[in-house]
């Protein structure tokens, strides 16, 4: 069986979907990268699907499942570079995709990554002290 | 007015990514729009799996049609497993024995212009769609 590689760039894990994955495939992927976020600390990942000429609803409930694993491993994701004729399927198909973050490239997707990690930073030093014991550094130590 | 088809056996996650290569090829020949090629491409997937998953595995078909004015691509989905008791319930969006989505059947529907479905409890089921170029 293929499998989809996930690759570390800087603080993000970065994967590009460049086969079309049989259902198993798919399933693999949501593991891999389960275990890599949580090996890793990465707090964003980008899933790039431009290479993808169809999303079905099981790739894209896939998908909607790895954002809410990510989620619960503190770890936001993004999908980008969905083409516009799959968008119009996918809408058509009635997947909306909903708690899913998208960008149209890798780099819009970045930004929004960081964004979303500031943004999270200015809620926490609102909180007061305890952001302190939010993260892994604090709590392993 | 139509070529031979060409018949592909659906016993396998792999099998499904052949039927959506092969429909994905014949799309392209008969040149259906890019938007079309993606709304069929995703129905076959759909339903191919659905064939392995429900149906206990079968069979996809693939063939061009003319109808003098127009050309498009028709598909035939066969399995013999237990088939569909309600045809209606199985079309509701988000309706689902197996934990997925619930959109394969309905929106399979919605993605092509024609839609046939013959089942029965305990008989199969048979599902042939049909896309023309516009
Ligand atoms: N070929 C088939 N044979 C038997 N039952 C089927 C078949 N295709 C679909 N069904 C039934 O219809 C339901 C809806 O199918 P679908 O819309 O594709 O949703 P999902 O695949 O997410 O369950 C399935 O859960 C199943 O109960
Ligand atoms: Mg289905």
């Amino acid at each position: 069986m293929e499998r989809v590689p996930v690759l570390k760039i800087g603080d993000i894990l970065l994967v590009s979907i460049q086969i079309d994955m049989e259902d198993q495939v798919a399933l693999q992927l949501q593991e891999d990268l389960a275990d890599r976020i949580v090996a890793t600390g990465c707090h964003g990942v980008i899933i790039d699907i431009s290479a993808l000429d169809i999303v079905d609803s099981f790739v894209g409930r896939t998908l909607a499942t790895i954002a809410s694993i990510s989620r619960v491993l503190d770890a936001e994701t993004v999908v980008v570079g969905m083409r516009p004729a799959v968008a119009i399927t996918l809408v058509e198909l009635g997947l909306s995709l909903p708690g899913i973050r998208t960008a149209l490239n890798v780099e819009l997707g970045m930004e929004l990554l960081a964004r979303h990690r500031a943004e999270e930073f200015t809620d926490l030093d609102e909180l007061g002290d305890e952001d302190e014991a939010d993260t892994p550094a604090a709590a392993a130590s | 007015m139509s070529e031979p088809g060409q018949r592909l056996e659906v016993a396998s996650d792999q099998d499904v990514v052949r039927v959506r290569q092969l429909v994905r090829t014949v799309a392209v020949a008969v040149k259906l729009s890019l938007v079309d090629q993606t709304k069929l491409v995703t129905a076959a997937s759909e339903l191919a799996r659905n064939t392995l998953v429900y149906g206990g595995g079968g069979w996809a078909e693939v063939e061009t049609v003319d109808n003098g004015r127009r050309k498009g691509i028709r598909i035939v989905f066969a399995d013999e497993g237990p088939g569909i008791a309600d045809l209606d319930l199985a079309l509701t969006d988000g309706y689902t024995t197996g934990g997925g989505l619930g959109l394969g059947l309905s929106g399979a529907r919605r993605l092509v212009d024609e839609f046939d479905i013959v089942t029965e409890a305990g008989q199969g089921t048979t599902i042939t769609i049909t896309k023309w170029c516009r």
